[in-house]
């Protein structure tokens, strides 16, 4: 007897799980419901992004020619206007001459701020920087030293004013707002109690009261004869308006510090300044970063409101690049989605290191 | 011989942690209350200098001017006061409304980003990251000038269907004339509505004794309407609208809504929203995978995991922030003044233009977001110790 071979017949490959096909197949026409949509969804894109391209890409004007642009108009975008008021929206007022000044300030702004992200530059000497870069920026932008023409700060304006006045305020704001949550979990009842209706007032009312206080009321609380310049103002409105929310950030990482870790500082015969500045804070801070990067972002885009109080940062200065010509009145949306593009840039790409930092910061809690 | 009794306890040292407790919180207050002293004094001093007066008194005064859209009869001769209610009742119309809408377009844009399909939870993605990164302001400002630079003007308004009109000028929607009918449909939901609740609360208890689930959403809608038709066949069944007109200038009858309070409602719900969606989404993602895991082991649809299971937890995590979701709404509804909606800030600030009285309108402004704020947050805080779980 011999056995023959006799294969069987071989079964079917496994249903592919990996790859275009099978992830389109699951994600795009699950069932019936998803199809529908799936369907639905391609073929508004199929009608309405051809026409979106056309207007933003093919047929727009890019030259800074404003008859161009009438004639396409309704047709096509027209960015020939930014192209042409470049400058005006990005510096605003600044004297034409001396631009360099605050793209140079602004540069040094941003590598500033981007260097305090970096983890590993994390240290004492970032103070120092600080301190050097600020006044580099104030220098630059301001003159009267090393040479360079005086420009007042009334002429400051655009994209510098934006990060001047978001990056200071959130600076000057921190401490404040450190020692406003310190007292709002004090054992004295007094200090909890000024703290508590503190940040409940400021955190009640819109920015833009305080702002109005700021550019009404402040002139009145100076002894007669001082002036206070319209910048410090605006800029000291938006501190204490920022530390309200950054007291709260920084009071919900105060919260997370165990107990134990303070009754050990004690126990150890530490006092209550030494308790919270080496065993509280360090710890406390460390996971409060994501929530500050988060109030550095809304304060980004909150600076646009000091247009109303007449400070031309980003979004004055395209009015003052727009309204005032006629000649490209009609062409302000492309002008405000360029300024879009500009806050969502910065905005996204810092929410997104607000998220990279939070797992970063978390990796030695995980296990 | 020495004495080797303890020292009795002292009852009072100036080096102890109470006295020097007691000795801060007196500095604190002494400080601030001369810091706020001397900035008072320092208003009343530049007050006299300048020649301002100051007082409530001017609310009882002709305001003088003009406000652009106002619920209820308003003419520049009545007085401040008058005008500061137009600015509030304004302030409240977009909150009410906004809070709604963005409640609505949140909820639907956070459970999207949890679609099976792609394309859903890509757009819905899209729509937070976009509508988030860009400031409030900007998108008012943008929806304002779509509606008055890219729309046509009134003469040429365009017909979006069933009596709609849109133009320069604003939004114009048919209404139903006001009847018998009307009022009776009206009192008929009402009805309605206890009459469901009703129903809700016996399936309850019949599935607590029982076991068995009796459907409530359909019979409650059937029960809500039904009432409702039958109100309104009671009246007589009345069929009027008021549909808008075009004319030759104007676009006439039905309810209208201006450029104005389309784009501040518009730019509000599209902005908020993106918060509420993020809010929504935390709170999903907060319940532990393992409870949808067991409704559907427990042959629960995924509709019915998500109504009966996952929603009502995560409704814990999602209250508090949003509250405070709903408070920024409100609060960015002064944003208004950029665009010209005559809400509280807009009056206020053509009031301090006029009157020269800043304190006080400040403090009028002040005073209505705070109450609002307080009594948004005494609300939510009550729904939120209804909904949340008693912890063991």
């Amino acid at each position: 007897m011999s056995t023959v071979f006799q294969p069987i017949v071989a079964r079917a490959a496994p249903v592919a799980t990996e790859g275009i096909v099978p992830w389109v197949r699951r994600n795009l026409f699950g069932d019936v419901r998803s199809a529908i949509a799936s369907v639905l969804l391609l073929v508004l894109a199929a009608v309405y992004l051809p026409q979106l391209i056309d207007w933003a890409i093919v047929k727009a004007v890019v030259q800074p020619d404003a008859e161009t642009c009438q004639a396409a108009r309704g047709v096509g975008a027209c960015w020939g206007g930014i192209v042409e008021k470049f400058r005006l929206i990005i510096f605003g007022r600044y004297p034409f001459g001396q631009q360099w000044r605050p793209l140079l300030a602004t540069l040094l702004m941003v590598a500033l701020l981007v260097a305090s992200c970096t983890r590993p530059l994390w240290s004492r000497w970032l103070v120092l920087l600080w301190v050097v870069v600020v006044g580099a920026f104030f220098a630059l932008m301001g003159g009267g030293i090393a040479g360079l023409a005086p420009v007042q700060t009334d002429l400051w304006g655009g994209l510098p004013l934006t990060i001047l006045l978001s990056t200071l305020s959130l600076v000057a704001a921190f401490p404040l707002a450190v020692l406003i949550a310190l007292g709002r979990r004090s054992q004295l009842p007094a200090i909890r109690a000024l703290c508590t209706v503190y940040v409940e007032l400021i955190r009640g009312v819109p920015l833009i009261s305080v702002l109005f206080m700021a550019s009404f009321m402040f002139p009145l609380f100076m002894p007669p004869g001082v002036n206070i310049n319209v910048l410090l103002r605006v800029l000291v409105g938006i501190t204490l308006f920022t530390a309200a929310y950054t007291a709260e950030v920084v009071r919900g990482g105060l919260q997370a510090i165990p107990k134990g870790q303070r009754e050990a500082a004690v126990s150890l015969g530490l006092g209550y300044w030494q308790t919270q500045r080496k065993i509280v804070l360090p710890q406390a801070l460390a996971l409060v970063v994501p929530g500050i990067m988060n109030n550095f972002i809304s304060t980004f885009k909150d600076t646009s409101l000091v247009t109303i109080v007449s400070l031309y940062e980003l979004t004055g200065s395209l009015g003052l690049a727009f309204n005032s010509d006629g000649d490209w009145r009609p062409f302000k949306i492309e002008g405000y989605l360029f300024i879009a593009l500009i806050y969502f840039a910065f905005c996204f790409s810092m929410s997104r290191y607000s998220l990279w930092i939070e797992r970063q910061l978390n990796r030695s809690r995980r296990r | 011989m020495a004495d080797h009794r303890p020292p009795p306890p002292q009852r009072f040292s100036l080096r102890s942690q109470a006295f020097r407790g007691v000795l801060y919180q007196m500095l604190a207050i002494g400080v601030i209350a001369l810091a706020l002293a001397w900035l008072a004094h320092n208003t009343l001093e530049n007050m006299r200098v300048r020649g301002i007066q100051s007082g409530f008194g001017f609310l009882g005064s002709p305001a003088g001017f003009d406000i652009g859209e106002s619920l209820f009869p308003y003419e520049s001769s009545d007085s401040y006061w008058r005008a500061f209610l137009v600015g509030i009742v304004n302030t409240l119309r977009v909150a009410v409304i906004g809070i709604v809408a963005t409640t609505v377009l949140g909820t639907l844009v956070g459970i999207g980003r949890f679609s099976r399909n792609a394309l859903v939870r890509g757009i819905c993605y899209g729509y937070v990251e976009l509508f988030r990164n860009i400031p409030v302001l900007l998108q008012l400002l943008m929806w304002y000038l779509l509606f008055t630079e890219m729309l046509p003007p009134i003469s040429d308004a365009i017909n979006l269907g069933l009596g709609i009109w849109v133009s320069k000028s604003g939004l114009s929607i048919p209404v139903p004339v006001w009847q018998r009918g009307q009022t009776l449909a009206l009192c008929g939901a009402v009805l309605g509505l206890v009459a469901a609740l009703a129903w809700r609360r016996y399936a309850q208890l019949r599935f607590e004794q029982t076991g068995r689930p009796l459907p409530t959403f359909l019979p409650g809608v059937a029960l809500v309407l039904g009432i409702a038709l039958l109100g309104w066949l009671v009246g007589g069944a009345p069929t009027a609208w008021d549909v808008p007109v075009k004319g030759e200038v104007i676009v006439d009858g039905g309810a209208a809504a201006t450029p104005e309070y389309v784009s501040v409602l518009l730019g509000l719900v599209m902005y908020t929203g993106t918060y509420v969606a993020e809010v929504v989404r935390g709170g999903i993602q907060s319940v532990a995978h393992g409870q949808g895991e067991a409704a559907s082991a427990l042959g629960l649809s995924r509709g019915q995991s998500m109504r009966l299971i996952v929603l009502p937890q995560a409704l814990r995590v999602i209250i508090p922030p949003l509250t405070n979701q709903y408070l920024n709404l409100t609060k960015n509804s002064s944003l208004a003044v950029a665009i010209g909606y005559p809400d509280v800030v807009a009056v206020s600030n053509t009031a301090i233009n006029q009157t020269g009285r800043a304190v006080e309108c400040i403090a009028v402004i002040m005073l209505v977001y705070l109450s609002t704020s307080l009594g948004t947050s005494a609300l939510m805080g009550w729904y939120n110790k209804r909904v949340a779980i008693l912890e063991r």
